[in-house]
């Protein structure tokens, strides 16, 4: 009994943070860009500073008619939007956030491969809905998904792969209990990459080129209208949040930091999510998107050889300081 | 990323040598430029709570001074949009000095401009040599019925009360030719009442 109570509980708790995280994630990043630009962002909905901007959003799609257009794979295509946001919460399940056993969903034994396995499965969820809508902008949108989860998936697991050479572990407690400061210079490379890598799987600005709005109209999400469109932001915003938990549990030591580790480990581990949060928010605002041809030189003659120095210098380290 | 731009490799320091950048800098510059404007105050005015500061010349909607009107007809006419409506009648009036000719005058009846039709291209003002339309910066003046745009001469009139002032003249302009004209009248006016006075006053200084 005792045991389902906490099953259920840690469930509802990850839930919660599922459902809010993202939120408040797309209310910053309204504000952050807003400010960026020189602008105020939303003022009204809800009265202060418009902090109920996305509450009245939400409110909007589930208003919106649930279009499915005659040409379309019907249950691929109700199905999608579902593909795509599930896995991030099963992947938020995966993550710790402090050292001790309450802080984690589920603890994985082979979290990382668990992760990065799942967070994959997300990527399908827009190819779906690309093939399934009988749209040339959405076939369009999902092929070049496709090039993108193929050309990114790589760098970002071996990037993964270098750290967990580090600690020797595919444990993510396991990776953040074996963390030292002095990983940060060592797997720095790493980091990026993974980062740089993560943002382009979301198909964040400047790696939007999948979706590209002004060119091939959003992509795999022409044909979806209300609620099933918001799930797609929800996972877009979803694989914010996990992205840059994971980032801060493989690469910036999760609740280490210079003091406190004990008790408000959990602190660290969230503000260093919300750090990378702006600073994916931030990348957005600045760059302009990557041409599709650019996309996959980045990863394929940049990220790669880059993160496979970076697994060279990893097991160089690790076989001089054992 | 395929074709480096042509910029990247012709930048020079002042002295002809080219500038060593170091990569990725440009990228930096750029995260550096969105941050800084993320901490200044941001330009959104918020309208309905707070009025603009619009400048003293905006062109918002036309005043009539229909003192100055003389019913010419060249506002209507030069309107490229057609949206200025005049009528008018000819009275005549009685001589000024008995034994004078009757003269005729035009007498405004109506003038409207049609603001659904108007394109605020300011010719009308422009064109109309009695200084009798002008442009005031007042613009909310949104209706719910389109035929409530067409403001009447009472309206016109109404506006004409929100006009601001003329600049000022620059320092050592040359004065505006209406108040050359008033000094010269009056001085004209005071030289001959002085003369009158003199002679009048002349004749009785040598009687006594």
């Amino acid at each position: 009994m005792n045991g389902a109570l906490d099953v259920a509980l840690r469930l509802v708790v990850v839930f919660v943070v599922f459902l809010t995280f993202p939120l408040i994630i797309g209310q910053t990043e309204h504000k952050v860009m807003a400010h960026m630009q020189g602008r105020l962002g939303p003022m009204y909905a809800g009265g202060f500073h418009g902090w109920a901007q996305l509450v009245a959003d939400g409110v909007k799609f589930a208003q919106k008619e649930d279009v499915v257009p005659a040409g379309a794979d019907r249950r691929i295509f109700q199905l999608a939007p579902a593909v795509a946001l599930l896995p991030y919460l099963l992947v938020l399940l995966a993550i710790p956030i402090g050292p001790s056993r309450g802080a984690v969903g589920q603890v994985i034994d082979a979290g990382i491969f668990f992760v990065l396995a799942v967070m994959g499965v997300g990527v399908l969820g827009s190819l779906m809905a690309g093939w399934a809508s009988a749209n040339k902008f959405s076939l369009l949108g999902g092929l070049r998904t496709a090039a993108q989860l193929l050309a990114y998936e790589l760098p970002m697991l071996l990037a993964a792969a270098s750290v967990a050479m580090a600690a020797g572990t595919v444990s993510l407690p396991g990776i953040v209990n074996a963390f030292e400061w002095w990983w940060l210079p060592w797997q720095i490379i790493g980091a990026l990459v993974f980062f740089v890598a993560g943002l382009a799987e979301l198909q964040r600005p400047p790696f939007d080129m999948p979706v590209a709005d002004s060119e091939i109209i959003f992509g795999a999400y022409t044909e979806y209208t209300g609620l099933r469109f918001a799930l797609f932001l929800l996972a877009e915003y979803a694989g914010i949040v996990v992205l840059c938990g994971l980032t801060t549990v493989l690469f910036l030591g999760g609740w280490h930091g210079p003091w406190g580790a004990d008790g408000l480990g959990w602190l660290w581990t969230l503000l260093k999510t919300a750090i990378l949060a702006f600073v994916v928010i931030w990348l957005r605002v600045t760059y302009p998107r990557l041409r599709e041809d650019q996309l996959q030189k980045l990863s394929w003659t940049l990220l790669v050889p880059l993160s496979l120095a970076q697994i060279a210098l990893t097991g160089i380290v690790k076989v001089v300081i054992s | 990323m395929s074709r480096p731009s042509p910029d990247h490799h012709a930048s020079t320091t002042p002295s002809g040598r080219p500038r060593l950048s170091i990569p990725g800098s440009g990228l930096a510059k750029g995260l550096a430029v969105t941050l800084r404007t993320m901490t200044r105050k941001s330009v959104t005015e918020q309208y309905p709570e707070s009025q603009p500061a619009l400048p003293p010349r905006s062109r918002g909607v036309i005043g009539l001074f229909e003192e100055n009107c003389t019913v010419c007809m060249l506002c209507a006419r030069e309107c490229p949009d057609w949206c200025i409506y005049i009528d008018s009648h000819k009275e005549t009036v009685p001589p000024a000095a008995p034994g004078g000719r009757e003269r005729s005058r035009n007498v405004l009846d109506r003038f409207a401009i049609d603001f659904s039709l108007c394109m605020y291209c300011g010719i009308c003002i422009e064109v109309c040599p009695f200084d009798a339309l002008f442009w005031s910066p007042e613009f909310e003046y949104a209706e719910t019925d389109i035929r409530d745009l067409t403001h009447e001469r009472d309206k016109l009139r109404e506006w004409m009360w929100t006009v601001p002032a003329p600049p000022a003249l620059d320092a050592g302009a040359e004065e505006p030719k209406e108040v050359a004209a008033a000094l010269k009248a009056a001085e004209k006016l005071a030289a001959a009442q002085a003369a009158e006075s003199a002679e009048s006053a002349g004749p009785q200084e040598g009687a006594s």
